[in-house]
Order: structure tokens, then sequence, then C-alpha cells
């Protein structure tokens, strides 16, 4: 038992957020002597991937996968980089690896490509399924697999015209496109190449793993080692200001009206997030162009999550793990019009990984995202709202089935679900802060971290690093280069 | 200290912020980035851990004094004599 003393108000690093980003900052903080704490509005950890139950069940928020696993042994990844800098056994986060997962293309994914965590699977797809295309195709992993996505001063540059030249099948464009969009963009349409390279390399190139229990087992991990580490952390706590003075956070105004003060600050709720917590009174020429410059991201989602009382196999829906789909000519990327846009998406079948002979999930679990607009659920209704959900939901059911084998029964679905549950894109703001319900934050990342306060830096989602291995780095990264390389 | 506790206290560190790697064969007049995969937040950490549990510091400029394990116990060893140690 640790015994804060609240008197005690300065802090070296304050950290806003406990999740991925925040907590691995703050471990890396607390390990080399800084006195931290991380301020959560929230009651539980995990940001944007945190967990919660219901009548006793446990769900995980957003987690369908952990992108860029890599087995052990394989070096230089950010899965190990991760590892090393947060002093983890790779043991302690248990993963497991998917089955395999498929791109689903078509009206009823007629065209499909399968890839595992054996990237030779999908190369092997592409040659049989596009063997016009393979020799570009090849040609861009190399490119890939050499590309600097890490260096904080690489032009920008578009990644469908990266990929226009390597590539002239627009079927294969938007099959790579699908997964990589919709497991991290939060640009319309397009990405910085740079971007397309890091959620290339962690989907295709590493692969997908999780744990058994799902994100909780790395919070937990996170939450030991922050605590060992000696940080303080407080829940149900946010901050509601960053006062700024000539250009410095000079303290922080908590939600209960406490202020405490901070060498450092490090904010992970996002940048146009962050930019609304400078106060109005205590904006600096140079904080309004910033804020100014911060657009909120376009993109929300929503999600249906089916409880089953078998695993989806033995509802004939195979062992995908991951099904990435679009039924039409073009995938179309892009803020909708309609509350749901139903005619893409991804299905999750968390049992489809490989657990073990003797592990598995207590029940089946069967989830679809889509993309959603967050303007068409903000302003519903309490009424109106719950109607939605039901309607969407279904259609969102009715739309993903057709990329899965056939059930043996039209009622086979339905008498299977113990529960369900949904997210939309006003959840995601109620528990997340995050505007616009962009669970990808602003589609204009800040490498560097940097703010126009001299002593607030951005980390997480905003920071340009994505996925929970990437928003782990990101607070890693930018803790280490403006706080502890700095020498103070 | 000896060079050779020196060099033991260097791989004390590295073991911890690199468990991943095999460490019991390493030539001490071999670069160690030649003998193990170690990016540039590897050696900060190296630095790092060095002021955490000896007190020594290491400033920038003298980073490339790291090198080797040989290259590190004729820059460490006088900072840690230095220190009574």
């Amino acid at each position: 038992m640790t015994t804060i003393d609240y008197t005690s108000t300065h802090y070296d690093v304050a950290i806003i957020g406990a999740g991925m980003a925040g907590l691995a900052a703050g471990i890396r903080l607390a390990h080399f002597g800084k006195k931290v704490c991380i301020f959560e509005r929230h009651n539980a950890p995990g940001g944007l991937n945190s967990f919660y139950s219901i009548d006793g069940r446990k769900y995980d928020v957003g987690l369908h996968a952990m992108t860029n696993f890599v087995r052990a042994g394989v070096k230089g990844t950010p899965l190990t980089k991760l590892l090393r800098q947060l002093r983890i056994d790779r043991d302690e986060f248990a993963l497991c690896e998917q089955k395999r997962s498929r791109v689903a293309f078509g009206p009823r994914g007629e065209a499909s490509l399968t890839f595992t965590n054996d990237f030779t699977v999908f190369e092997s797809e592409v040659a049989r399924q596009f063997p016009a295309q393979i020799d570009g195709f090849r040609r861009l992993v190399a490119l890939i697999r050499t590309y600097d996505d890490v260096s904080l001063g690489a032009q920008p540059e578009s990644a469908r015209a990266v990929i226009r030249r390597h590539l002239n099948d627009p079927l294969l464009e938007d099959m790579l496109f699908c997964p990589v969009m919709y497991y991290g963009s939060a640009t319309e349409h397009d990405m910085e190449f740079g971007q397309f390279v890091i959620m290339f390399k962690a989907l295709f190139l590493e692969g997908f793993a999780r744990p058994l229990d799902g994100v909780r087992v790395v919070i937990r991990v996170l939450l030991d080692k922050y605590r060992q580490a000696g940080g303080e952390r407080r829940m149900k706590c946010g901050v509601k200001e960053i006062v700024v003075r000539d250009g410095h956070a000079s303290a922080l105004i908590l939600d209960d009206g406490t202020e405490v003060t901070a060498t450092h600050v490090i904010s992970t709720v996002g940048a146009p997030e962050t930019e609304r917590l400078l106060g109005e009174k205590s904006q600096t020429p140079n904080a309004k162009s910033q804020r100014d410059g911060h657009p909120v991201g376009a993109l929300s989602y929503t999600e249906t999550i089916t409880v089953l009382d078998r695993e989806p196999a033995a509802l004939g829906w195979g062992d995908d793990t991951i099904v990435f789909f679009n039924d039409s000519e073009r995938f179309t990327y892009a803020r909708c019009e309609t509350p749901v846009d139903t005619r893409s998406g991804v299905i999750c079948m968390p049992n489809n990984f490989d657990f073990g002979p003797d592990a598995h999930l207590p029940e089946g679990l069967f989830r679809c995202t889509c993309l959603a607009s967050y303007d068409q659920w903000v302003n519903l209704p309490e009424a109106a709202y719950r109607e939605a959900k039901a309607h969407w939901y279904a259609e969102i059911q009715k739309s993903a089935q057709r990329f899965l084998p056939p059930l043996p029964t039209p009622d086979a679905l339905a008498r299977a679900t113990l529960a369900t549950d949904m997210f939309t894109p006003r959840t995601i703001t109620k528990f997340t802060g995050r505007l616009g319900g962009a669970i990808y934050g602003s589609p204009q990342k800040v490498r560097d971290g940097r703010t126009a306060v001299d002593n607030l830096y951005l980390a997480g989602t905003d920071q340009g690093f994505l996925g929970i291995i990437g928003a782990m780095l990101s607070g890693i990264s930018m803790a280490n280069f403006h706080i502890l390389a700095g020498g103070k | 200290m000896t060079k050779d506790e020196t060099k033991q206290a260097v791989l004390d560190i590295i073991a911890d912020i690199a468990p991943d790697e095999d460490i019991s064969n390493l030539k001490p007049d071999v670069r160690l980035r030649d003998q193990m995969q170690l990016d540039s937040m590897d050696f900060l950490d190296i630095v790092m851990e060095l002021r955490k549990r000896h007190g020594i510091e290491v400033p920038e400029a003298d980073y490339p004094q790291l090198a080797s394990l040989d290259s590190c116990a004729e820059y460490l060893t006088p900072k840690f004599t230095a220190l009574g140690k």
C-alpha cells in the first residue's frame, strides 16, 4: 500500500490520460526517478483500449487484435522495442497468435486474400489471384521493408500515389488499403505513405495476436510496472485546464478544482482535445494558431458485439480471426452521410486465436465494426438513439454475414445469441473524450510531439504511432526525447 | 573498481535492458552494436541506467566511448574510481 501525499502538488511530469501512451510514458519516467502522476478522468485505465463489464461479462472496448506481433527472437520491431524499454518479459503479455484472417471484396466476398502471421501466405495469395501484379507487389513490399517510418523529418507523400507506381489493379490497391485504413487511418480516402508503411508492417509483415483474457492483461502489466516504479495515478480526476503563462504550462486545474504544477506535461488526450484544455485566458497568439491547425478527425466507427452460446466455428463460420470486407466496386473510407456505412467493415471472432489445446474463451464472440457518422448519432434524443442502435445493429450483422459461410438455418445466429452490446460514435466521445468519436484522432499528426506551449508535449494517437503497440511506443518515445534525453 | 568489474556492471545493465540478447560470448574489443541488436533507444538506456544505479553521468558527446566493452571499461572505470567505487 503506498500512501499518496496529496498536499504535495508539484510533479516533475504530469501525464494527462491513463491509456497505453500515458502508462508507457509514466513507466519510463518513474523508472528513471521522475516524480510522475497520471491524471485520468475515467474510472478505468486503458483509454481507447479499455474494458468494461455488463451483467458479469467482461468486454474489451475496441481490441480486435494486437498488431505488430512477432515471435520471440525477432528483433528491432516495435513490439521488441517496447518490451525492452518497459522491462516487460514477453511472457507477461501471454500473446496468442491469430489463426488466419482475410480481406474479402465483392458483393459476397468473391475476391478473397488470406493472410496469417507468416507473410509468405499473403504473398502467395496475391501471386495466385493477381498474377499480373505480383512483381509490382514484391517491389512495393521491398520498399516498405526498407522505408524509414520512424524518421521525424520525412516528407509527406500520398500512399495512393506510391502504391499506383507499383500496382495498376484498383481491386488489389483497395484490398491493401482496406485493412490498413480500418486499423489506424485518421485520414479519408488516402494516407500519408509513412503511416501506410507503419500499418502495413504492423498487419502484414508482423501480425495479429492477443492475450486470452484480452486487453486487461496488457493494462494490468502496465499498471504493475508503473506502480513498482513508484508512479502515482489519480483516477476519476481529469484535467480541465492547462494554465499557460508566456508560452509555458504553469499549472493544471483538475476536475475537482484543485491545482497542481509540473515541470513537464505530457498530454495523451489528442491534439485538438489538448488545445481545448488551453484556457481562453491563457491563450498565446502562438497557441491560437496551433489550435486552428489541428482539425478534429472526420472518421468514426460503430461496433456490434454479439455473445454466443458456442464458438463461431460451431455456427459454420470457420476459423477466420479477422475479416475485412467491402461489397462495392471501390472501397470508400470516408465520413458517411448515413448513420452507418455498411458497405464495408471488419469482422472479428476473438475465439479464433490459437490459445492452445486447453484454453478457450468462456463464450463465443462475434464483433463487427463499420464506419459511422458522429453527426448523425450525437444529437439523437434517447429513445431515437436506442431505436437507431437496434436498427443499425441488425443492418451491420446482415451486411457482415455476407462475407461468412451461410448459417445452417436463418435463425441460427439469433438462437445462439446470449447477449449483445453496441458502441456508437457517441459512446466513444462519452467515455474517451475524443472529439467527433474519432478513435484515430486528428488527420494532422504531430510527429515530434511539440506544441505551442514549451513544456507541453503530445503522445499517443495524435503523435502518429498507431495501434496499441504504437501508442505505447509513442509514450516511450516522447518521454525519452523530451524529458529523459533532455537530461533534466 | 577494476576494469573487469566495470565490464560486469555494463553487462548487468545490458542483461536487464535486452534480456532477449545472448551476452555470454560478447567479444570485449568488438562494437556492441555489431554483436547485438542495440538501437539508439537501448544506448540511451545504458546511459540512464549508469546514472540511476551508479550516479555516473555520461555527456552525449561521450556516447561513442561506450561502443565496446573495452572502451566502456577505459572510459567508465576512472568515473567509478572517482566516486570511490
